[in-house]
């Protein structure tokens, strides 16, 4: 069967265009994929949440892969995270280090005293900058970094626990037999 | 009458105060010109399709205090956006860069452009030859595809 050339050249625009949206359709518009990763973590050094005169920062994690997660209080999705990043501390793999952002130091505190504490060490960014060297667009967010400094992973929106061990728990060393 | 008039004198004076960032950050207006360029031309990233010179959330506002430090340690447009595209990759520019991956996008209108033409082109050609071999079908059918 041949077709006439006039109905060709639609029937090809036609589907170039479906071509187009099947693509667009599959991609998450939501999720910037980050120039940071496989490139070494941004370095910083912070006043510690909890103790204004300790400096927290990226050094304290040498040789060890750590998490750099991005919360405030004013954040509802750092909420919903709050129980994954519990479990995932009592899981003991790895160090979570907390980045609190643009937030204030005496809300931040009562939010860590009522919800609990997952983080062996905050972070804190009142004025952003920090965020910014991690190219933080919105929180929460949540950054892996292995033993050799490098951020591997990225994950923005809230962490459940499917989401970590899907994609964050093959990115690790495998777990030491004895601790 | 005077409320339409009133109504019309708002929708006109709207656009006048959608600048968020007004305030004179610098006092030599080359360098003020510079920023306001400078933050036209990035993207704000919660906001999306909005640059961080129209856009009040926080983001845009911390993005423009470091485009403003940047600016005054002296660091050429190209090194801003250099800094900014290490943390946030090509899309935090509104412009996007010529690059082999972006070939598609900055050569499709001129492409549809093209192809437009020559589809007008080919249907233009087909006519005045059936009008040639044919030039009575013509005034009876003038409307025929």
């Amino acid at each position: 069967m041949k077709l006439p050339f006039r109905f060709l050249v639609p029937a090809i625009a036609f589907a170039v265009l479906v071509a187009f949206f099947v693509i667009g359709l599959q991609r998450e518009p939501g999720r910037i994929p980050s120039p940071l990763i496989g490139k070494p973590a941004p370095a910083f050094s912070l006043e510690s949440l909890g103790e204004p005169a300790w400096k927290v920062g990226s050094a304290d994690f040498s040789g060890r892969p750590w998490l750099l997660n991005v919360w405030a209080t004013w954040c509802v999705g750092c909420r919903d995270e709050h129980e994954a990043l519990l479990a995932i501390a009592r899981e003991n793999r790895v160090a979570i280090m907390g980045l609190n952002w643009r937030d204030d130091r005496a809300l931040a505190l009562r939010w860590l005293a009522q919800l609990g504490n997952p983080y062996v060490s905050v972070a804190y960014d009142p004025e952003g900058r920090t965020a910014i060297d991690w190219g933080v667009y919105g929180a929460p967010e949540t950054f892996l970094v292995d033993a050799d400094g490098r951020v591997i992973k990225k994950h923005v929106g809230p962490l459940t626990m499917e989401t970590w061990e899907r994609e964050f728990l093959p990115l690790l060393p495998p777990a030491e037999a004895a601790k | 009458m005077k409320r339409i008039a009133a109504l019309v004198a708002m929708l006109l004076l709207g656009p006048l105060a959608a600048a968020v960032d007004s305030g004179q950050r610098f006092e030599d207006p080359a360098e003020q010109a510079r920023y306001e360029r400078l933050i036209r031309d990035l993207r704000c990233l919660v906001c999306r399709s909005e640059s961080i010179a129209d856009s009040n959330a926080m983001l845009a506002s911390d993005l423009r205090r470091e485009v403003e430090t940047l600016i005054r340690a002296g660091r050429s447009d190209e090194e801003i956006d250099a800094f900014m595209t290490e943390r946030y990759g090509d899309f935090v520019l509104l412009r996007p860069p010529v690059a082999p991956r972006t070939w598609l996008l900055w050569a499709g209108p001129a492409l549809f452009l093209i192809g437009g033409l020559g589809i007008v082109f080919v249907v233009v050609r087909r006519r005045a030859r059936a009008a040639r071999a044919n030039p009575a079908a013509l005034d009876e059918e003038p409307d025929r595809p």
